[in-house]
């Protein structure tokens, strides 16, 4: 791991010194982010959301160990312990408010994070393990903010629980029992509740071990950057100390604002005012969606209104919806091309903008009711998605003949700042 | 402690004597490990106490012809409805082949109580609860019920027409106790 010419980490003191024989923590920080971790020296700033990300996560660990001292999971008092947080408890409205907005902002920095891996090909070779532990965290965060939502125990909380267990119902045979073991009953109710507290509380330390193995397995071809060209000698790296820690610093400060901008001006703004009706299990909201973070997977659940071959809509809905994560998982095979950044990708650039269009396109169908024209529009949606993977991708990847490239990250660093072009070719 | 050659002194076949050993404590932690894994899934199941409500008595002497009412069961909805003629001809007049889930007005109904639609109120897509049942609720284009959450249609005898729910809303099992108390369950 690491590069021949990452700084030795070398304790002088002798409390140190004595700490590095008995347990070495200060050489693994120093080793993974100090001065002995050499990173690439040209990554932008979408570099920061591995890092924002991590912070998020440690925010709602923090804010959700301080609610569930006062919230009780039980169906009968679950909605009135979350209004006594707001309304009772020391500052619980902000813990709240902060623990509510900082599952959006986590799931805003993981999605730029998956941006930023999609445009400069991080998930190719040789981090396609990387990538593949990354997926395995979007869908544990998937499954933790579900259970989450459920918890305040509102209107959506309790449809929410019905409409997602309701996917395993579509499984044939197996499904309704699968339902109702995962419920404890035959709707969401006190079972249900209590074990949706038991695992969202598990599943963010989950989440904390595999973003462990992420960055250890990152660790060991060390970064992408913008060029996708491979460290070659010492000159295209600086140590992550002090550079990046405080390039990191700096996007964490810009983090935080948006942050506490969202959780003090709009606290609701990502909500739906339905959660703060008390989960009535025999009226349905007149208008049903999931949490914004969910809204283009769910236009392609809805996408399926019609029986196609032999399986029926509603299980080609689920098969595609749980299709289009388990994708992502092909995804470092499915695009050949040796070239990771798109910068140097002329046909590709094309494309992946229109994917980002489609997955917007299907945020906004996912929003909508199940009407024309938003019903057609989400089935346009999702085949595109699935053409773009399985066809499109794979096609370009190997027709594309990919703009010339430098030869090294400090060759495309120079080029780009040098005091007036003519000085490059005499530089090189 | 035995050498290698005489662990296997007396073998051709390759098979040595401490492979039995092996092979029967390794299956039996496994067997252990199965039988302390099935009480950590089952323990997910429906407990006693939730599969215990499993009956409820409607008094349907109040609906009227063309009403329906919400109850609920197992604590779930519900739909009790009064047909009227109209509505049961309609049902009548649809041809299996038109369904996606055939099933004629008489097998969702107890014989001479013909009007009366007892159905869970659980969309059979994803599990809202269909509009249709009170007064002023968009009965979608079948005239029956209608799910909003994702856009499923059910006809006059609640039968699946249109959209992504796969089967028609369910029948709980029920039974006139007399002509005024339907007991469901």
């Amino acid at each position: 791991m690491s590069f021949p010419w990452a700084k030795p980490y070398e304790p002088q003191h002798p409390l140190m010194k004595w700490m590095d024989e008995k347990l070495p923590i200060p050489r693994l920080v120093y080793n993974a982010t100090g001065p002995g971790y050499p990173v690439p020296r040209n990554l932008n700033y979408f570099w920061n959301f591995g890092v924002l990300a991590g912070a998020a996560l440690m925010i709602q660990i923090i804010t959700g160990i301080i609610l569930a001292m006062h919230y009780a999971a039980n169906v009968g008092v679950a909605f009135n312990s979350v209004e006594h947080i707001m309304r009772d408890v020391n500052a619980g409205w902000f813990i709240r408010y902060a623990h509510m907005n900082g599952a959006s902002m986590f799931f805003i920095v993981v999605y730029l994070h998956i941006f930023r891996g999609l445009y400069y090909g991080s998930y190719k070779a040789p981090r396609e393990m990387v990538w593949l532990l990354g997926v395995v965290i979007f869908l544990l965060m998937m499954a933790t903010a579900f259970m989450g939502y459920v918890l305040p125990w509102g209107q959506m909380s309790f449809w929410g629980a019905q409409v997602i267990t309701g996917f395993f119902s579509a499984i044939p045979i197996v499904g309704e029992p699968v339902r109702q073991w995962l419920l404890g009953g035959f709707v969401p109710d006190n079972a249900t509740l209590n074990r949706f507290f038991s695992l969202h509380y598990l599943l963010p330390f989950v989440i904390l071990g595999v973003i462990i193995l992420h960055i250890w397995a990152l660790h060991i071809p060390g970064s992408n950057n913008p060029t996708g060209i491979e460290v070659k000698d010492e000159q295209d790296t600086v140590p992550f100390h002090p550079y990046y820690t405080a390039k990191d610093g700096f996007g964490l400060g810009v983090f935080l604002l948006v942050f506490v901008a969202l959780t003090f001006f709009s606290p609701n703004m990502l909500g739906h005012a339905d959660n703060y009706i008390p989960a009535n299990s025999l009226s349905t909201p007149a208008h049903i969606v999931p949490e914004w973070y969910f809204l283009p997977f769910y236009a392609i659940l809805k996408a399926f209104t019609f029986n196609f071959l032999w399986i029926d809509a509603k299980l080609w809905g689920v098969i595609a919806m749980f299709a289009s994560i388990a994708l992502l998982f092909f995804l470092p095979w499915l695009d050949s091309s040796p070239v990771k950044s798109t910068t140097y990708r002329p046909l590709y650039r094309w494309f992946f903008w229109v994917l980002v269009a489609d997955v917007l396109l299907l945020g906004v169908c996912g929003m909508m009711p199940a009407e024309q024209p938003w019903v057609i529009l989400s089935q346009l949606g999702s085949i595109y998605y699935f053409a773009h993977f399985l066809v499109i991708l794979p096609i370009v990847s190997r027709i594309e003949r990919p703009l010339p490239m430098p030869n090294s990250i400090t060759e495309a660093v120079l080029a780009k700042h040098a005091p007036d072009a003519a000085s490059v070719p005499a530089a090189a | 402690m035995a050498s290698e050659s005489e662990l296997n002194a007396g073998i051709e076949d390759g098979v040595r004597r401490r492979d039995f050993i092996n092979i029967a404590a390794v299956s039996f932690a496994g067997v252990g490990a199965v039988a302390v894994v099935l009480p950590l899934v089952n323990q997910m199941n429906p407990s006693a106490d939730v599969l215990a409500l499993s009956t409820t008595e409607i008094d349907i002497s109040a609906i009227q012809p063309g009403q329906a009412i919400k109850t609920s069961w197992r604590k779930q909805p519900v739909f009790v409805r009064n047909l009227v003629a109209k509505e049961i001809a309609e049902a009548k007049a649809v041809p299996l082949s038109d369904l996606r889930d055939p099933q004629t007005i008489d097998e969702r109904t107890k014989p001479g109580k013909e009007n009366w639609l007892i159905t869970l109120g659980v969309c059979t897509h994803l599990g809202c609860v269909p509009l249709g049942a009170a007064e002023g609720e968009n009965k979608g284009d079948f005239g029956g019920y209608f799910c909003p959450c994702h856009g499923s249609h059910y006809d006059t005898a609640a039968r699946i027409r249109k959209g992504p729910a796969p089967t028609n809303l369910v029948v709980p099992p029920y039974e006139f106790t007399s002509d005024t108390v339907v007991m469901i369950g």
